[in-house]
């Protein structure tokens, strides 16, 4: 029994030790052995293999078993618009066949919605041989299921335990690391070990995501004294952007886990972790960030003005609250690569634990970060206008679609406002066509 | 992970829906996907407030009276043979369908059950009849607080006027075929589901 127990602490020992050497000092080093780059090089080879063979399967034995859609739509949505739709219509002012037009758009908007879909995963075109998104995927060969086989105990038998641990490993030691630091006086060497601390965690969680990740164009990066917004998918965005120089942090504040991290580094580093219900935190925020974009030696901050995880397709409406402030805005656009991973943290169905061990079973977290040209507020341009031009920029380099609607619907409802501009559409409308004059006074504008 | 079969369909109930609303094996399993995305709930049926979460149909004039149709009476929780039953009226008319036989029931896409379902969003309270004060409440939806009363009375006056044939001063589903008889039904009422 003796013997057992001494075998067993050994080979912890020794485990322990191959990842200190391999992984964690590297990463405190910033250095990189290779390792992840070979276990790539065979994961896409595997992929691009696995994705012929299915290709392969669905053209032989039975065709409709295996209709992958090309598309994910269900519909083809109708872009007419009411004005069109419903004027064409009209000899009188009103007719039964108005309500068509609202029908119309309404089934659609039940049957496929450009909302709702963005909070949770995206569906894939290929299956990347993970249980969870074999839904669409059947049986092909015994090829490939032996493959699969073999991915399933290469994931949850190896990659797991060394995720997990190396994912133990960078939490403790950021939120030891920060608390520790956080106990010396404000001094420049405060700060300096207050940033070693973060990027050395980071660069160890990215290895424990297996995280590869591209960056493009560094000689944007966001410089000090400045405010670096990006689209958001998940909490691992910062972890990420980390990863490549240090930030200061905005954002909602969390329980559990994350509430420990984030109570942790706030010691350390001038983060803010703020209530987004409470409109006193709000201008708690703005002033900080007004504050912050006065000094130019700060460490620039880091804001996800979407408000809320989306699934990577897209980019919601940006809150203006960072915008108003003036001063340089470094967009950044973050594309991973759904293939190998979904990166994606539906906040509203999964925790963050259960979300982290999701992501520690896939295959790997392979991400794009676009740094982005400078951007400054136009004379004559307002906020809002502001924030949709910086948006639309990510938009494009990201590849994402750019929708009107604001991701705090994940959690609220539509405003009343929406409803009305509709009633106020088709009440213009109304009376345009036929003889009722003018609308009263006051509801009319272009 | 235990709850993966439940969230699949069986074959024979694919069948099933397949011959009452003549969606195809994919639409069917396609809208299957949205319809659980939106069971918030994830008890295999839909409440009204699942619809009211998609904000584009929340901020549809007619929002609650659509979300209303998927509800039988009484009822506040709708499956997904209620929900596809329901869709199954904007299905587009397709070609073979419009040269079928006429034995067996009347499909649910028809240019009649169409009509029918438009004009149950009007009569609210389900006596087969428009009346005066129904159409009133359901232009007061479309139009908000931007008309006043007495223009909206007059243009339901107007209205009723128009299509009303025996003078009752309501308008009976008879009276709705008639006045809509020139109009593309098939079309308006009809949204394009990919195959």
């Amino acid at each position: 029994m003796e013997e057992l127990g001494s075998l067993a602490v050994s080979l912890g020992a020794a485990w322990l030790s191959l990842v200190f050497a391999l992984i964690v000092l590297p990463s405190a080093l910033g250095v990189s052995l290779g390792i992840s780059e070979a276990y790539m090089w065979v994961l896409v080879r595997t992929l691009e293999w696995a994705t012929i063979r299915i290709e392969k399967g669905v053209k032989k034995p039975q065709p409709q078993m295996l209709k992958i859609p090309a598309a994910n739509g269900i519909i083809e949505r109708d872009e007419t618009p009411m004005e069109k739709e419903i004027a064409g219509l009209h000899r009188m002012e009103f007719q039964f066949s108005d309500i068509f037009y609202f029908c119309r758009k309404g089934f659609e908007a039940i049957v496929e919605d450009e909302v709702t879909q963005r909070f949770s995963s995206e569906e894939l075109v290929s299956w990347n041989l993970l249980t969870r998104t074999n839904v669409n995927f059947h049986y092909v060969s015994l090829r490939l299921t032996v493959v699969w086989v073999i991915g399933v105990i290469v994931r949850y038998c190896f990659l797991l335990p060394l995720r997990f641990t190396l994912a133990a490993i960078g939490i403790t030691s950021m939120i030891v690391g920060t608390t520790v630091v956080g106990q010396l006086p404000n001094s420049s060497l405060k700060n300096y070990l207050s940033e070693l601390v973060h990027l050395t965690c980071s660069r160890i969680l990215v290895r424990a995501l297996s995280g590869t990740i591209h960056y493009h164009n560094k000689e944007n990066k966001p410089q000090k004294g400045g405010i670096c917004v990006a689209n958001h998918t998940s909490p691992i965005d910062t972890i990420i952007l980390t990863n490549d120089g240090c930030y200061a942090m905005v954002g909602q504040v969390h329980g559990g886990l994350m509430g420990i991290i984030q109570r942790a580094t706030v010691k350390a580093c001038p983060h803010v972790w703020f209530e987004r219900s409470e409109i006193k935190d709000r201008h708690l925020v703005t002033k900080r960030l007004r504050e912050h974009v006065a000094e130019k030696n700060k460490l620039p901050i880091l804001i996800f003005p979407e408000g809320t995880c989306i699934n990577n397709t897209s980019v919601m409406m940006f809150k203006k609250g960072s915008f108003e402030i003036g001063g340089t805005i470094y967009p950044v656009a973050i594309k991973y690569d759904p293939q190998f991973g979904d990166a994606f943290w539906n906040s509203s169905k999964y925790n963050i634990v259960s979300y982290l061990l999701r992501i520690m079973t896939s295959w790997a977290i392979v991400c794009h970060v676009w740094y982005m040209p400078p951007m400054v507020r136009k004379e004559g341009e307002d906020a809002v206008q502001f924030a949709n031009r910086v948006r639309s920029a990510i938009a494009r380099q990201g590849g994402l679609t750019e929708l009107p609607w604001d991701g705090g619907l994940k959690r609220a409802k539509v405003k009343d406002s929406f409803k009305e501009e509709q009633q106020k559409n088709y009440s213009k409308m109304l009376v345009r066509n036929g003889s009722q004059g003018s609308l009263p006074a006051g509801t009319e504008s272009d | 992970m235990g709850s993966r079969a439940s969230t699949l369909l069986r074959d024979e109930e694919i069948e099933e829906i397949k011959k009452e609303t003549g969606f195809s094996h994919s639409q069917i399993t396609r809208l299957y996907s949205r319809f659980t995305s939106l069971d918030k709930g994830e008890n295999g049926t839909l409440s009204r407030e699942d619809f009211q979460r998609i904000p584009e149909l929340a901020i549809n004039p007619l929002g609650d009276r659509i979300i209303n149709a998927f509800f039988s009476e009484g009822e506040d929780q709708v499956n997904f043979r209620g929900f596809m039953r329901t869709l199954a009226h904007f299905r587009p008319i397709e070609d073979n369908e419009k040269s079928k036989d006429q034995n067996g029931p009347e499909p649910l896409n028809s240019r009649s059950n169409k009509l029918h379902f438009a004009f149950r969003l009007y009569d609210l309270d389900k006596d087969d009849k428009i009346s005066r004060d129904e159409l009133l409440q359901v232009l007061r939806m479309m139009v908000g607080v931007n008309i006043s009363d007495e223009q909206l009375g007059s243009i339901a006056d107007r209205t009723i006027q128009e299509a009303d044939q025996d003078g009752d001063c309501a308008i009976s589903f008879a009276e709705f075929v008639k006045v809509l008889e020139k109009v593309d039904v098939e079309q308006k009422m009809s949204i394009r589901f990919l195959h």
